[in-house]
């Protein structure tokens, strides 16, 4: 597994927080103060957005006035268009915190005869920047430029003069550039930017759509060169920070109960450690959901928050096959300390998926999150990417001292049950779900393969689901033990 | 401004029949921008002779008139009159190609 990866470190260098989610965990603490940011992608990418909400933050939150020139959209535009994210350019516009600058270059218009510089640009931003005191400046996207003038030799001179200038008036700035075939930006703008670069990466595979960043490059701060995940949303972008594996967390001794009393006993009585993950795997109609809304149930009970993602069923089903067996979690449902987000697997790739996991937990901030069941995940992205995807979340949960269920549907003989397999190396608790017909009469069987961290049972137990709710009974001694693999004989086949 | 000349009736004009109004963006006393100047007054004094008028706009003095006529390059030259606008950046020391920008007939 691969456990730490390399974290971004804080240095002496000044950073410049951009108020983006995740971003600033990315960087360390955001863009480098006083220097120019290349921020390069596709059409579509997301550089324009997030260059604004630098600006919009930056204004709003952290007192640093902005000015956007922009060379593709008119003020009124770019004003509509952020629009939808809650921001009100003509706002801060008025309290003079964000100015935006349209450029407009037509080539068809403009004759060149003779030596030229672009003084003119550069009298624009001075006058905008000294007009509102601005401490951070957005060109989107100054490659306009190399449509609108002939003479390349003059505009990359002057490029070189304009991010020395931005750099000599201290600004932290954001330069857009739209990516090139064989080199980051079209036009090589990359050359002259020494600071700090950041590609953004928009790819559908098999329709569906998954937003990544990279940081490039970032002088004087080590940073993490894997892509990380981001989401655009009414919300704007959010970046998914990867956080290192196993150093972050300290490890707790409170525990939780798992909602069954008997299940409690088999580990010392106590039930799961607070922020640990649990894997429940099984085949069809074995109870995984029911031991995920039972443990939910009795969060609640606590008085505790509960989030429970839902990849199969909607949540009014969920109530309703829960109510049959006795588990009623409309209550806590109207009390809101249970929230149902139901997900297509589908209907966005992985990281989407755990880009919006991210959000909802950062905003309803619960003490268990239950996903049921993973196995949709699977066959819509592959066991390898479900498996980095699972990586990733229950770090960032226990992180959060979050404790998660989730459940995984398994059919015997099948390579999915390779798939519980691979998962459940990441997990703390595994509880394996099967059904057996001992004595020609159908019985389901919990067997607590492993429980890290405390001593626990291994002694197979009969589940038993009624309308009473679920509780464990005991198999026949002369019953042959499970026959599913764990550890090393996990990874041996 | 378009409306402005339109009464002279245009279909009728010809290229002698029209004012010029000329404006030059500077930035300070720069070679460029003397250069620029120079060389604009003479190709109008042999081409526009009585027909024009040209307005130096210094933007280190006004910054705020740069964002109207979207300048962004030292020195640009617009032609405000007659319609339609044009541009022309340089110092206009290829007089050939600022007759062609200005759209300037040649002289019979």
């Amino acid at each position: 597994m691969p456990s730490t990866r390399p974290k971004a470190v804080h240095t002496s260098l000044a950073k410049t927080p951009t108020g983006i989610q995740g971003l600033d965990e990315v960087t360390g603490g955001g863009l480098p103060k006083g220097r120019v940011t290349l921020v390069c992608g596709s059409a579509g990418s997301g550089k324009s957005l997030l260059a604004m909400e630098f600006l919009v933050h930056g204004a709003v939150r952290y007192g640093e006035p902005g000015v956007c020139m922009d060379f593709e959209e008119t003020e009124e535009k770019l004003a509509a268009n952020v629009a939808s994210l809650g921001f009100d350019l003509r706002a801060l516009a008025k309290r003079k915190k964000l100015l935006v600058d349209y450029v407009s270059i037509e080539r068809n218009q403009i004759a060149e005869t003779g030596a030229y510089n672009l003084e003119g640009l550069f009298i624009r931003l001075a006058h905008a920047v000294k007009a509102i005191k601005a401490k951070r400046v957005v060109l989107d996207s100054i490659e306009a430029l190399f449509s609108g003038l002939a003479d390349s030799t003059i505009l990359r001179a002057e490029l070189r003069r304009l991010f020395r200038w931005l750099e000599d008036h201290k600004l932290t700035a954001i330069v857009t550039g739209e990516a090139g075939t064989s080199t980051l930006t079209r036009h090589g703008l990359e050359e002259y930017i020494a600071d700090c670069v950041i590609a953004l990466d928009h790819r559908v595979t098999e329709q569906i759509s998954t937003r990544r960043l990279r940081v490039v490059k970032y002088r004087g701060t080590s940073h993490g060169t894997d892509e990380y995940p981001f989401l655009i949303d009414e919300e704007g972008i959010s970046v998914l920070p990867v956080t290192s594996l196993s150093l972050a967390h300290k490890a707790v001794t409170d525990r939780v109960s798992t909602g069954i009393p008997a299940l409690d006993d088999m580990m010392t009585g106590k039930g799961f450690f607070r922020g640990s993950s649990v894997l429940v795997s099984g085949t069809a109609g074995t109870g995984k959901s029911s031991m995920a809304a039972n443990f939910t149930r009795a969060a609640c009970a606590r008085g505790e928050h509960c989030l429970y993602f839902a990849f199969e069923e909607s949540p009014s089903q969920i109530l309703r096959n829960m109510r049959s067996v006795g588990i009623d979690l409309e209550p806590w449902a109207r009390k809101r300390l249970l929230h149902f987000h139901a997900m297509r697997p589908t209907s966005t790739g992985l990281e989407g998926h755990l880009a919006s996991i991210h959000k909802l937990v950062k905003r309803l901030r619960p003490s268990v999150v239950v996903i049921d069941p993973i196995t949709n995940l699977v066959s819509a992205s592959g066991v390898y990417g479900v498996k980095s995807m699972l990586m990733r979340l229950v770090d960032f949960l226990k992180v959060e001292q979050i404790t998660s269920m989730f459940t995984n549907l398994t059919f015997a003989g099948d390579p999915q049950e390779r798939t519980a397999a691979a998962v459940s190396s990441l997990m703390d608790t595994w509880i394996v779900l099967r059904d057996s017909r001992p004595n020609g009469s159908p019985r389901r069987e919990l067997y607590l393969l492993k429980s890290r961290g405390m001593a626990h049972s291994r002694e197979p137990r009969e589940l038993i689901v009624s309308e009473r709710g679920l509780d464990l009974g005991h198999v026949p001694a002369h019953h042959a033990p499970a026959t599913a693999v764990t550890g090393s004989s996990a990874s041996a086949e | 401004m378009k409306k402005r000349s339109a009464r002279k009736g245009r279909p009728a004009k010809s290229g002698g029949g029209d004012f010029w109004r000329l404006r030059l963006y500077i930035a300070g006393q720069t070679p460029n921008s003397i250069a620029a100047i120079a060389n604009l007054e003479k190709i109008c004094e042999d081409k526009l002779r009585g027909k024009y008028r040209i307005e130096v706009v210094d933007l280190l003095e006004k910054p705020q008139l740069a964002k109207g006529d979207q300048i962004i390059a030292i020195p640009t030259l617009v032609r405000r009159l007659p319609p339609p606008v044009k541009k022309i950046i340089g110092n206009l020391s290829k007089s050939e190609s600022v007759f062609v920008g200005l759209d300037l007939q040649p002289v019979r």
